[in-house]
């Protein structure tokens, strides 16, 4: 049961320090998507020209390369933003459940959204044994809760209550949208520089013949500069994805608990989704953020840890017990 | 009212031991622990904006425009303990 009574706060306290209010986390996150998506576009868009200067183009060949490859990014990044919420959703392979068929499960997405002041998600669940949860979607008028079977299992009401109310309070503060553009922009990322470092690479050396015979060092210089920015590209865009994801954790913990009135219910449901070793097998490195907890299970190291998507499981459960 | 209105109902059906397995009785039982979640969440999402509101009205410059023009502090939604224990059932 609720305890509704008590009086309620609307600061969360955010481990990184500081009090943080709801209202500006959805500002945030809004300007957070608008500043990735350019930043996309400057970055990719930097990179191929250097690799076109590498190829040989010439100065008037430039402004027609740079137009049209400017087109094309800025249409990837609107299509993401677009269409970002069915390519997950279709990548996880879920299928979407009614009250009838799940009545457990929507009936708690309903009560947390009255208490939320939410409109309600549609709900999803992916035939999967590994208990986990995401949402998407790029407004809460049109989100999406995935569950897995596993998770509508092994867990008990008040714990799958607690999942769902920190999966609705990544909708409630639009880290569904940055974290949903994220996907698709950081996988595409990856394909952009390494198609860009094969054709400066095999290019450049076919081309440069054909072309006026000077200009071997500035080429030179160029090629380097593609390879190292091929290189660093994607390493770059995956750790704004961790930072993205590790830090909105913390924050979806503190105001799931605040709208379950039960931090110890997800506590105990962290516990066992922590303490199951099955892997979700629908789950790759591209939708690995989204989900509560890190599907993958990758043994931890140095690294692993610099490059994880989630703060490490008991370090939550630590702060929703001193709760 | 509601809370009176299922106590008499349920009252009744004591007096019938096959309504306890009946399916639609069954399912009647578990509408009505829904529909007290319901009650319960939209009385905390109505809390929750008094507090708000109670808060935001006594920022500054907020407190200065609030005092013109009347907004007065609003009340917590409060139950007595009576109608917030759960309803009984019992089939025994």
């Amino acid at each position: 049961m609720t305890e509704s009574g008590n009086a309620p706060r609307r600061a969360y306290s955010d481990p990184g320090g500081g009090r943080v209010l709801v209202y500006d986390r959805i500002g945030a996150n809004k300007r957070e998507t608008w500043f990735l998506m350019i930043a996309f576009v400057v970055l990719i868009g930097g990179l191929l020209s250097i690799a076109f200067f590498a190829l040989g183009f010439t100065s008037a060949e430039m402004p027609g390369a740079l137009t049209i490859t400017g087109i094309i990014l800025i249409l990837y990044a609107f299509l993401s933003y677009r269409f970002s919420t069915q390519a997950v959703l279709s990548i996880s392979g879920a299928h979407e459940v009614t009250k009838q068929e799940e009545w457990e499960f929507v009936r708690r997405v309903e009560n947390l959204c009255i208490g939320a002041g939410l409109p309600m998600p549609r709900t999803w669940v992916l035939e999967d044994s590994a208990p986990n949860a995401f949402a998407t979607g790029i407004t809460p008028e049109k989100s999406h809760v995935v569950v897995t079977r596993g998770l509508l299992d092994k867990l008990e009401p008040a714990e799958l209550e607690g999942v769902l109310a920190h999966e609705l309070s990544h909708i409630g503060n639009y880290d569904i949208r940055v974290m949903t553009v994220v996907t698709v922009l950081v996988g595409v990322v990856a394909l952009i520089s390494d198609l860009a470092m094969r054709f400066t690479i095999y290019g450049a050396g076919s081309r440069r013949g054909s072309r006026e015979k000077g200009g071997g060092y500035g080429q030179l210089i160029m090629i380097v500069i593609v390879v190292i920015g091929a290189i660093l590209a994607p390493i770059v865009a995956q750790t704004i994805r961790f930072a993205v994801s590790r830090r909105r954790e913390y924050l979806a913990d503190a105001s799931g608990a605040l709208l379950s009135r039960n931090p110890e219910a997800l506590a105990r449901a962290l516990e066992k989704i922590a303490g199951d070793h099955e892997p979700l097998e629908a789950a790759n490195k591209a939708t690995a953020h989204l989900y509560i907890s890190n599907p993958l299970k990758e043994h931890q190291s140095m690294l692993n840890n610099l490059f994880n998507t989630h703060p490490p499981i008991e370090e939550r459960i630590r702060l929703l017990r001193s709760m | 009212m509601l809370t009176q209105a299922l106590g008499r109902l349920f009252a009744v059906s004591e007096a019938y031991p096959d309504l306890k397995a009946n399916q639609n009785f069954l399912e009647l039982q578990r509408e009505l622990t829904d529909t007290e979640d319901k009650i319960a969440y939209a009385r905390q999402f109505y809390n929750t904006n008094v507090g708000n509101y109670n808060e935001k009205r006594l920022v500054f410059p907020n407190v200065l425009i609030a005092g013109m023009f009347g907004f007065t502090e609003e009340e917590f939604y409060r139950t007595d303990e009576a109608s917030r224990e759960d309803v009984s059932v019992s089939f025994a």
